[in-house]
């Protein structure tokens, strides 16, 4: 009893738990029972969405357009004048990238039209031989960092080459160099607004808090309706979900900079423009290329994804493979798609960690020897590509580009192992799977699914009061009150079951891993380094090696997400333990504790709080995965987004379930926050 | 000292503050109303607000130096940042020659930060993308100046500063007295008028310090500028000022030559403040002098009517003579006695002796 008194917070937990448990014993499970479950009072909302869409696009405020084709004015709905346009424009810019780096016609029809193109057929844009492009980026991963780079970057670009993957890579790649930029601006400008002006920042709080937590199916719906299907619609969603995290980098990093500093800006008499640009900007750089970092990673991410709306490159014939379970020919996408991660992911941060160098005393050969060194490589280039002509008489002239699945496949070897896998560890495979299905996730999801709806809100909001009051309380209570209103409450506590069960298993497993890890500077930063890596890794990789192993499963979806949610928790918990300060480990140590003690009574609860944002990723990465999942069969809300991707109305179900998904994240993300801010302030290390 | 402000008086002030107030909170102006010009720093605290600048009054005039001293929260960098509009003023007037800050416009505040004022800060605030030159031709790129006339003045100032081979560094290669002086520097690019510095030495470490005071000294003897210079160690003040101001909770408690706020303090605050100052270090030769009497034989040293005591007193005291004092044609106007020194340096403070200021 005394145990009660001295921790209140410990009996109101108890408490809450028998009224809940009273809760799902006590209601009667029936379709009437609006204690059971809560009537869908805005089931209407996703017809609202499409209705206020349809109007938006077909009706909204006509405008006359001249049409050149039949060389009259026509009436046009503005929205949709404006999105064909902006469509255009993004195609067209991928369009010519991408002829830059493979070659092609289409810039020139885009000027002359395609009768012009079948008069003069000789009229081709030619491609950068792929020997100039993995030489280029060899030069700029030296000239950012040094040899480690370079090496990176040339076994990259050799085996996107040699695995004949060149051609989508590039693909890809345009892209995202289109997405990246338009994502980086449109961020940076956002986050100068918000942080001149602090309304503007009031409003995009909520709003980046949502869109970070939206999974990416969510913006493929809408991107679809207002800008059809293709590489445009792909690039825009890819850029309307990259830019979150610009915008946020961006303001953290203006916010940063000193005081001092702007003052001294302002008494040297500059303007406000020249503030920003010769005195804010610069000298928040790093945080601000952080958020390259990041649009380029998101950017990428979501390249895979938006092949759902036909974005063509390495994301399509992935999905492809996949679907026709080409499990060997998945890998070696997958194998593609993951170096091109790493490697624009290190030459980005290689490139925000370099400081510029001042070139007063150097001379000009000095200062752009790499230029210089490039331009000898694009002659070299096309003249190899030349000699290619008189080497490959017939066929593929291989030093200039090398055709789509062309080069050497290892995919018979890959599938031979997966084979044999399969023939080997059947009886155990199929075991282990049963085992985990029959045994542990179905009881499980049945007991999600038996809960009455009253009693998950008591549960939810009586966490949130305990742990932050009245208002956390509301806070969550509302997140959840939105999904229980739609027709999908049933789906979300299975999403929620899944999410429940992966984050559980890999909060067990961050938490060993990362314990063990952190007792030696060495393997915790070995440890880290693993975490970076594989987080570089786009979210829709981890699925090839499970579905290798366990087929079309919940159980692949399921090792999916512990795989993928395990980065986070393992990371925070080596962070969180090497942060203990040393005084206090010493104190500890002098005070005759053994080493497991010392983990036990001293680093561990001290580190808690930090690991607790571990966890907090590690829901949200769950959730990501567990939606993704969907795409090769789960029943939860993920199956629901992907089949508003194949209805024509699917936008109103598409963004109302994305919001739910991103409500789930929110609740969770409010009550850790708010308890790892309480448990920090309470230990005093924040 | 007097002959000095009294021929200062007739031209015009520099900087000029007239019931100078700064109060931080929601509604600083309607709360400034409701208290009627008696503003009290704890009432205002109770209601939530924080007084930064309360009724501040001064002329500076120019290649003047005021040093505002005041222990930290004291309102120092307040006053500062008012004068050179960083923050706005929530009532009073300030003039700059004569012109009305507080009604300027974006525009002429620009042009008069561009032309007339220059400021050092205490953490350098250096830009840390920008080299040595780079930072220091800052204000005068901003202005629109030439980049070959930019580099050509700000390679003087690099030499002025004594940094003459490191214009090519970038301040995070440089120690924080090196960086200090490429923000002198850098506020004397434009060649202002008015020169702001807050609390300039005060993250170096003593022996930099006091070099860089030296230096400061140095340079304001070449340049001669109008000075608002801010800092906490009163012993710098000292060295400094012509004219100190010590603040208490946003009040100048009193402003006044650095031996008239030692030996008549104007409050009691200002008098626990300066209790423990050694006189020598204020007091100058003039305040111990006698007047010359016809038969008196004087000894062979001469001191200058305005020298420290502290920095001739061991000369005088080696003198079995009474010592001549000078005035500034080098003729003697009067003498000092050893028995005089020796009771300002040990002796106890005496009203009777304030009197003789
Ligand atoms: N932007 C602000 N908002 C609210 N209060 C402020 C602000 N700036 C200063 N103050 C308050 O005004 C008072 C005076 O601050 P100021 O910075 O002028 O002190 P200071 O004398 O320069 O001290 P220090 O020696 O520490 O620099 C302090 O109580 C401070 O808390
Ligand atoms: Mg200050």
């Amino acid at each position: 009893m005394n145990y009660f008194i001295k921790y209140p917070k410990l009996s109101q937990f108890v408490i809450l738990l028998i009224l809940f448990s009273l809760l799902c014993i006590l209601i009667n499970p029936s379709e009437n029972n609006f204690l059971w479950r809560f009537p869908s009072l805005i089931a209407g909302l996703p017809h609202l969405i499409n209705d206020s869409v349809s109007y938006l696009m077909y009706d909204f405020m006509p405008i006359d357009v001249y049409d050149p084709e039949i060389e009259e004015y026509e009436e046009r709905p503005l929205i949709k004048e404006f999105t064909r346009t902006l469509s255009g424009v993004i195609l067209f810019c991928i369009v010519f990238i991408r002829e830059i780096l493979i070659g092609g016609v289409k810039t020139i029809v885009f000027f002359t039209g395609w009768d012009f193109i079948r008069e003069h057929k000789w009229l081709y844009w030619p491609a950068l031989p792929w020997t100039v492009v993995a030489i280029g980026t060899i030069i700029l991963g030296y000239s950012l960092r040094g040899k480690g780079l370079a090496l990176l970057a040339g076994c990259a670009t050799m085996y996107i080459a040699i695995f004949g993957q060149w051609e989508p890579a590039m693909e890809t790649l345009s892209f995202v160099l289109i997405a990246a930029p338009v994502s980086f601006a449109l961020g940076l400008f956002f986050g100068v607004l918000g942080y001149k002006n602090k309304t503007v920042e009031t409003l995009l709080n909520p709003l980046l808090n949502v869109a970070q937590t939206m999974p990416h199916f969510s913006y493929l719906v809408p991107a679809m309706v207002f800008f059809g299907v293709g590489d445009h619609a792909g690039a825009l969603a890819t850029i309307i979900f990259a830019t979150p995290p610009m915008v946020r980098l961006t303001m953290l990093g203006l916010k940063n900079v000193p005081s001092e500093v702007v003052d001294a800006g302002k008494m040297s008499g500059c303007s406000e423009f020249q503030l920003l640009y010769k005195v804010l900007i610069p000298t928040a750089r790093r945080d601000i290329l952080i958020g390259v970092n990041q649009v380029i990673m998101q950017c990428l991410a979501m390249a895979v994804i938006a092949s759902f709306i036909g974005a063509k490159g390495l994301g399509f014939n992935l999905l492809l493979a996949l679907n026709q379970l080409r499990i060997g020919q998945a890998l070696e996408l997958g194998v593609c798609i993951v170096l091109i991660a790493v490697v624009l992911d290190k030459l980005s941060l290689a490139w925000a960690d370099k400081q510029t160098d001042y070139f007063a005393d150097k001379s000009f050969i000095e200062r752009n020897k790499y230029k210089l060194v490039f331009l000898a490589v694009l002659l070299f280039g096309f003249l190899l590509a030349y000699l290619g002509t008189f080497i490959f008489k017939e066929g593929f002239n291989y030093f200039y580009i090398i055709p789509h699945n062309k080069g050497i496949t290892t995919e018979n070897f890959w599938q031979a192992g997966v084979d044999w896998i399969w023939d080997t560890f059947f009886f155990t495979l199929k075991a282990f799977n049963e085992f985990l299905i029959i045994k542990i996730l179905m009881p499980m999801k049945h007991a999600y699914l038996s809960m009455p709806v009253v009693a998950t809100f008591l549960l939810v909001m009586g966490v949130g009061y305990i742990i932050g009051g009245v208002k956390s309380s509301l806070i969550v209570g509302g997140f959840i009150l939105f999904i229980a209103l739609t027709e999908w409450w049933d789906r979300a506590l299975i999403t929620a079951y899944m999410t429940t069960f992966g984050v559980l298993v890999s909060a067990i497993i961050g938490i060993i891993v990362g314990s063990l890890c952190a007792q030696y500077k060495i393997s915790s930063k070995f440890i880290l380094l693993v975490c970076d890596t594989f987080q570089t890794f786009p979210s829709f990789i981890y699925l090839i090696p499970v579905i290798m192993l366990f087929g079309v499963t919940d159980t692949s979806v399921l090792i999916a997400v512990i795989v993928y949610a395990t980065i986070p928790a393992t990371r925070y918990t080596v962070e969180g333990l090497r942060g203990v300060p040393q005084s206090l480990q010493d104190a500890g140590s002098m005070s005759g504790v053994n080493r497991l003690q010392r983990y036990i009574r001293i680093e561990l609860p001290l580190a808690f709080p930090h690991i607790m944002l571990g966890i907090n990723q590690t829901v949200v990465f769950a959730l990501f995965m567990v939606i993704i999942g969907a795409m090769i069969g789960t029943d939860d809300l993920g199956q629901y987004i992907l089949k508003a991707l194949s209805d024509k109305k699917g936008i109103g179900n598409g963004l109302t379930l994305g919001l739910c998904v991103a409500f789930i994240g929110l609740a969770v993300d409010h009550l850790i926050r708010t308890w790892s801010i309480k448990r920090k302030s309470a230990l005093g290390i924040l | 000292m007097s002959l000095i402000t009294k021929s200062k008086s007739s031209e015009q002030a520099v900087i000029k503050c007239e019931s100078l107030y700064k109060i931080f909170g929601d509604n600083p102006e309607l709360m400034l109303k409701k208290s009627l010009d008696s503003v009290n720093a704890k009432e205002f605290q109770d209601a939530g607000y924080v007084v930064g600048v309360n009724n501040a009054s001064f002329e500076v005039y120019k290649g003047d130096m005021l040093v505002v001293m005041g222990l930290s929260g004291s309102g120092k960098s307040t006053l500062l940042r008012c004068i050179s509009r960083l923050t706005e003023a929530t009532s009073g007037k300030i003039f700059i020659d004569g012109e009305d800050l507080l009604s300027m416009n974006n525009k002429q505040l620009i042009e008069l930060r561009r032309n007339k004022m220059g400021m050092v800060f205490q953490s350098f605030a250096l830009l840390p993308h920008k080299t040595v030159l780079e930072n220091i031709a800052f204000p005068l790129q901003v202005k629109g100046s030439s980049t070959e006339d930019s580099i050509k003045k700000s390679m003087e100032m690099v030499e002025l500063v004594g940094l003459s081979g490191r214009e090519n560094y970038f301040p995070r290669q440089l120690s924080g007295g090196q960086q200090q002086r490429v923000g002198i520097a850098r506020s004397l690019a434009v060649e202002p008028d008015i020169w702001f510095l807050d609390e300039p030495f005060s993250a170096l470490d003593p022996l930099i310090r006091k070099e860089m005071q030296d230096e400061f000294l140095r340079l304001q003897s070449i340049l001669n500028k109008t000075i608002l210079f801010v800092t906490h160690d009163f012993d710098e003040a000292l060295k400094l000022a012509d004219r100190i101001a010590i603040m208490k909770d946003g009040i100048i408690e009193q402003l006044d030559t650095p031996a008239n706020i030692v030996l008549n303090p104007a409050t009691e605050y200002v008098r626990k403040f300066t209790e423990d100052v050694p006189r020598e270090k204020v007091l100058k030769i003039e305040s111990v002098m006698d007047p010359l009497k016809k038969s008196e034989k004087l000894s062979n040293l001469k001191v200058p009517y305005d020298a420290l005591i502290e920095d001739v007193a061991e000369d005088v005291l080696s003198q079995s003579k009474p010592v001549g004092v000078l005035d500034g044609n080098q003729k003697v106007i009067g003498v000092v006695y050893s028995s005089k020194v020796i009771s300002v340096l040990f002796g106890k403070r005496t009203s009777n002796e304030n009197k003789n200021m």
